[in-house]
């Protein structure tokens, strides 16, 4: 293969192995054993938990430790894709026949003028996620909540399957949204602050936001308040918290009236 | 080569093509990102320009002009005709057809995920199918690089292997087992996600399989550049190489040190232990050495090139220099670029430096300065040599040529300073829009707008480019002389058996990887809870 003798050839092998292996032993070492044992208030408590420390390993938490919890109830749903997915013709009407208790406020067909949300044509993922947490305490709510007490989980699904079927109609408001705010088209990205398509439609959708349009002002106004002082907390990972937290009372009326106002 | 002129003419154009769409795009992103912009409104449609750009400029043109380069290579300097023509017309339709596939769902807006692939988050299935079919497309050249080569030591048993195809077929060989870690990543992580089978993915494991790919693959788009370094530049401006061993080693070892360090792209990642990442800081730096090595040899090559033609002095023997050759000029341009490029990879690759600038403007500037500016400027160096020995034409536009090079430089640099400086001032990346009406970030504004101006200079690079090549197709027809490859000062007559193939240096490649990812990788499959719900892009509206 080359003009090198067996001997010759025989050099490389073995030195460019040995290199190798010293450069690896002598970084594994200052990695996986010195750099831990001198990392000032470092936790370590031996060469071979310092090995096992650097290499990754994940240790349970300490037996004993008291873990926080909040002191409200939180949501208990598990959102995953294809979640209530293809709903049968009996659940949606199972559903319709379940939804003549909640006509008063929502409407006949999910629309209504009473300042409550319409329901017709909205994500069953939300509906659904809401429904449970009205259940069991995470949203509070003198008026929902004794409304699901008896629910049980399939009524709660078809209930999501006959409001997602209503045709979504064109809201009761007759203004046009205009332009819409700067809150709402671009968030404001210094205060963490997403646009609100980047969850609610338009931009794209996340898995339990509700589409907003044509909601009432009032509610949505009084929801995102509801949100930024904590009474309301059933949403994920505390996103809506965090967002309304961060807006101004200006902020949150303009983002409630061009929602209301756009179809 | 005779026989695979159309073919590898093929390759670069289509390179090429795609180069000059993605250039666009780029450019585009620069501006919509700008102060000078307004909010697009919707930043899906920056993602998905991203993800385009991306695709095309790491993927597609890279491998296609390391493909064709490396046929050419097999043609002109082991002077035999390609073995396994039609498997690589195979290979090219596997790229073409990959790259539709993948840029059609891209386009769609169902694949906003970026090149990097970024799970949890979940694109169309077409557009991961399309980058495996370029990838798979890709393994057939690996193949037939180390077949071509096996072929030759065959006929020409003892004799050195010409330093091109030895340095090409290493880049094949780093790329065949580089492009492994993505593979596994799309195989057995993301399409089954994308195809609806599995509804959670590892995250974390995605993105340790996809770091084993991301280093090394930076020095797979580096090879061709380096390869022209050492073999074309020397001949084309005049000189001979410093060392044709110097090179021999530079390559082997970026084939051992360059493959096993992607961990340093995942500093941040808490899935990762510290150990690991330390171990991966240390093999990053070592990959300097063979980098210093060329830019030794091959300064020292133009050197004796300036003192052939009559230099003299310690610096007087620059102005000997041909500087009007465009290779000239492209060398030097790329050396300045390596230059600044490697001193911000040293910050990168430092575990503790590294928090200063991850995730920061600091890191696309980086990648644009090496890649874009050091790497590609290269590759238009690579395309002016070899066009007339495939078309048979003339390629005499040297002016343009000079202007062509002389933009893309002032244009990269021009682009890519005041993007690192934004990058130190804290400016995040993969953002599509930015408030900079906020006092917070408005200082960094006017940065953003001169990486515009360059972005513009580079697109204006960018059509001379192709300028140059259309013209080059419809020149007069030449017979160009048979092509040759730099010499060397001392030619090698024989060679260590290690200087001279690649097993020894494959065999520690793979050991070194074993060490450095395999516990890592063992322990997060091991470990349980690290899935996460799968995040569908552009499912619903």
């Amino acid at each position: 293969m080359s003009g090198g003798s067996p001997a010759r050839r025989d050099r490389w092998t073995p030195a460019s192995a040995t290199v190798l292996a010293a450069l690896v032993i002598v970084a594994a070492a200052a990695g996986f054993v010195w750099l831990p044992l001198i990392q000032p208030g470092a936790a370590v408590t031996g060469v071979w938990n310092a090995i096992c420390t650097a290499a990754g390993l994940i240790y349970a938490a300490p037996a004993n430790q008291p873990v926080i919890q909040p002191s409200y109830p939180v949501t208990q749903v598990e959102l995953a894709p294809g979640l209530l997915g293809g709903a049968s013709a009996e659940s949606i009407g199972r559903g319709a026949t379940l939804a003549l208790r909640c006509t008063m406020c929502h409407g006949a067909r999910g629309l209504s003028p009473a300042d409550t949300p319409n329901l017709a044509g909205e994500y069953p993922i939300a509906i659904y996620k809401e429904l449970r947490d009205f259940q069991s305490g995470a949203r509070p709510s003198a008026v929902m909540q004794p409304l699901v007490a008896g629910l049980s989980d399939q009524d709660m699904r078809d209930l999501a399957a006959y409001y997602a079927y209503l045709p979504r109609l064109p809201p009761y408001h007759p203004v046009s949204a205009g332009a819409p705010p700067e809150i709402v088209l671009s968030g404001a990205p210094m205060r963490n602050i997403a646009p609100c398509g980047a969850c609610h439609g338009e931009l794209a959708h996340k898995a339990a936001a509700p589409w907003l349009e044509g909601e009432p002002e009032s509610y949505l106004a009084g929801q995102l308040r509801a949100f930024a002082t904590g009474t309301r907390h059933n949403d994920i990972e505390e996103q809506m918290q965090n967002v309304a937290r961060q807006m101004t009372p200006a902020e949150i009326q303009a983002a409630a009236a061009y929602y209301a106002n756009r179809e | 080569m005779s026989n695979s002129r159309a073919l590898i003419l093929a390759h670069f154009w289509l390179g090429f093509i795609g180069f000059g769409a993605a250039l666009l795009l780029g450019a585009w992103q620069m501006f919509a990102r700008s102060p000078m912009h307004a909010w697009l409104g919707d930043p899906e449609l920056y993602y998905r320009s991203v993800t385009a750009h991306g695709t095309t400029m790491a993927y597609v043109l890279p491998t296609l002009v390391a493909m064709g380069f490396g046929y050419f290579i097999v043609g002109s300097a082991l002077q035999q005709p390609l073995a396994g023509r039609h498997w690589a017309w195979a290979g090219f339709a596997l790229v073409l057809i990959g790259t539709i596939t993948a840029v059609v769902p891209v386009a769609l807006g169902r694949a906003s995920v970026l090149y990097t692939f970024y799970p949890p988050m979940i694109g169309n299935a077409f557009y991961y199918i399309g980058v495996v079919l370029v990838v798979v497309g890709s393994w057939i050249w690996v193949a037939l690089m180390a077949v071509n080569l096996r072929l030759w030591k065959r006929q020409n048993p003892g004799a050195p292997v010409p330093l091109a195809m030895f340095a090409i077929t290493a880049g094949a060989l780093l790329w065949g087992w580089t492009s492994v870690g993505a593979a596994l990543e799309l195989l057995f992580q993301i399409l089954p996600a994308a195809l609806g089978l599995t509804s959670t993915i590892n995250a974390g494991l995605a993105r340790v399989f996809f770091s084993w790919t991301l280093h090394a693959i930076v020095y797979f788009w580096l090879i061709p550049a380096y390869t022209a370094y050492y073999t074309i530049i020397p001949r084309a401006i005049g000189g001979r190489l410093f060392s044709d061993q110097m090179g021999r080693l530079s390559f082997v070892m970026f084939l051992v040190v360059s493959m096993p360090i992607g961990i340093h792209h995942v500093f941040e990642d808490p899935q990762v232990g510290a150990g690991f990442k330390f171990l991966h800081s240390v093999f990053t730096a070592l990959v300097t050495l063979p980098t210093f090595l060329t830019v030794f040899t091959i300064s020292a090559s133009v050197a004796i090139a300036a003192r052939l033609r009559g230099g003299t002095g310690m610096f007087r023997w620059l102005g000997a220099l041909p500087w009007r050759n465009p290779l000239m000029l492209a060398v030097a341009f790329s050396f300045i670029m390596l230059g600044f490029g490697g001193a911000g990879g040293l910050i990168n690759m430092s575990y503790q430096l590294n928090t200063t600038i991850h995730n920061t403007q600091w890191v696309t500037g980086h990648f644009h300065l090496i890649f874009g500016g050091a790497i590609v400027i290269m590759y238009f160096a690579i395309a002016y040599d070899v066009w007339p020995h495939l078309t048979g034409r003339a390629l005499d536009s040297f002016g343009l040529m000079r202007a062509q090079l002389w933009t893309w430089f002032i244009g990269m640099i021009v682009t890519t300073f005041p993007w690192h400086y934004v990058g130190i001032l804290g400016m995040p990346r993969r953002m599509a829009f930015y408030d900079y009406t906020d006092p917070q970030i408005a200082p960094e504004a006017p940065f953003v707008d001169l990486s515009v101006v360059g972005a513009l200079i580079l697109v204006v690079s960018g059509i001379l480019f192709l300028t140059v090549l259309v013209r080059g197709q419809f020149a007069p027809r030449v017979a160009p002389a048979a092509y040759r490859f730099s010499v060397a000062l001392h030619a090698p007559r024989s060679l260590p058996a290690a200087l001279n193939g690649l097993g020894l240096w494959l065999a520690l490649m793979i050991g070194l990887t074993v060490v450095n990812y395999g516990f890592p990788i063992v322990h997060l499959i091991a470990a349980r809870g690290g899935a996460v719900p799968a995040v569908i892009i552009g499912a619903i509206r």
